[in-house]
């Protein structure tokens, strides 16, 4: 009995790989999006947790400006957006999507910040294909993925989690979200956990 | 003793894979491609709105779930959209052009119904798109991509056009991705498509 529950699990399991991410592609990108399949869901240790000092970082950004986390203490909150990869289904309509909610991040004082582990060219490619974006995003390219492994968002492939981490302004970690990478975070979410930043 | 364990054992793995297989019929089976019935893709239920403007426009009496035949029109355009697709949001305008041409006309917005659902999107998400671009016809949420599914896992934006019988019946017209050049090109070609009769 115990072999044949062990071996319904296990095709079970390899179903569900088979099966595939849930995703809506848009037609924005045409056939230059590369999917890579179902991924494991989390693939990283997270070394950050809610009430800990966000870790300092500085990174170069697309539009070519050095952008230190710390610079905005006193300033602004910040929400770092962490993505897999560039030219990929989920991550293709996920920024497009806090493009047009600007006026959100505005309303709760919160500076967005895109960063993935891609290389900037790469970075500034893919986006200026979504018809450009209103935030900063940065590379974590060289040395490669280190702020996104000072996170703990880091998978073994070299790849970012799909992550979200809302630093108040005084520098303090208030939200981490590390979802399914193949699921995009639910806006609300995040809109909520802005706004009870500024109540 | 040992050679009947054994025995079982290779008995057992093989009901097991064609127990896994027969249900994965249900559970895994691959989204229905294009070359399958597309009316029968549509086959499915949305909550009645809680906006009772939006239950008056699809005629629904009751806030039970309802399906697509069930709406109170004879063709019904059904928008597959998402929040974050960048060309949903620019095609945004040009939807609501369509929705407000149709609504100009008394010959035809009794006829022709106009409904959008969010793939992947959550109840705030499909709001937030709807007050963004001021979408006054009736937006439904996917979240767990269940609709999404069962269409056939569409690229966005897609349009479904359904021609209706009236009786809860209805079959698909049309079924694409292509862009709105023009409001009034889409819904003159839509009209003609769907041979109904429309009084100027």
């Amino acid at each position: 009995m115990k072999s044949f529950l062990i071996t319904v699990l296990g095709l079970a399991m390899l179903g569900f790989g088979i099966a595939g991410p849930c995703f809506c592609e848009s037609t924005a990108f045409g056939n230059k999006i590369f999917d890579p399949g179902s991924l494991k869901p989390v693939d990283s240790v997270l070394k950050i947790k809610t009430g800990d000092a966000a870790p300092d970082f500085t990174l170069t950004s697309i539009t070519g400006k050095e952008l230190r986390l710390s610079s905005y203490i006193g300033r602004k909150n910040v929400m770092l957006s962490f993505i897999p990869a560039a030219w990929t289904p989920v991550c293709s309509d996920q920024w497009p999507g806090y493009n047009i909610a600007e006026d959100i991040f505005r309303r709760y004082d919160t500076l967005l910040i895109g960063i993935s582990t891609d290389p900037l060219p790469t970075l500034f490619a893919w986006t200026r294909d979504m018809g450009g974006l209103w935030f900063e995003v940065v590379s974590d390219f060289w040395p490669h993925g280190a702020v996104s492994e000072t996170y703990g968002v880091l998978r073994t492939n070299g790849t970012a989690e799909r992550a979200i981490i809302l630093i108040d302004k005084k520098g303090i970690i208030r939200f981490v979200h590390v979802g399914d990478i193949n699921l995009r975070p639910d806006l609300g979410i995040l809109v909520r956990e802005m706004k009870k930043l500024n109540p | 003793m040992k050679y009947i364990i054994h025995q079982n054992r290779i008995t057992r793995v093989p009901w097991a894979v064609l127990i896994f297989f027969v249900f994965s019929g249900f559970i895994f089976s691959p989204a229905p491609g294009l070359s399958e019935e597309p009316a029968g893709r549509l086959d499915f239920l949305l909550p009645a709105p809680d906006n009772t403007g939006h239950r008056q426009y699809l005629g629904l009496s009751t806030d039970k779930p309802f399906s697509l035949g069930q709406i109170k029109a004879q063709v019904v355009i059904v928008e597959i959209f998402s929040m974050y697709c960048p060309v949903c949001q620019r095609e945004a305008e040009n939807i609501n052009a369509v929705f407000r041409l149709i609504q100009s006309r008394s010959g035809l917005k009794d006829k022709v119904k106009l409904i959008g659902i969010g793939a992947g999107n959550s109840a705030y998400e499909v709001d937030f798109f709807r007050e963004k671009y001021g979408i006054e016809f009736p937006l439904f949420s996917d979240t767990d991509f269940s609709i999404h599914k069962k269409i056939g896992e569409v690229r966005t934006p897609h349009f479904f056009c359904l021609s209706l019988d009236g009786n809860n019946g209805f079959s698909v017209f049309y079924s694409g991705t292509e862009a709105i050049e023009t409001p009034e090109a889409f819904l003159q070609t839509l009209l003609k498509d769907s041979g109904i009769k429309v009084t100027p």
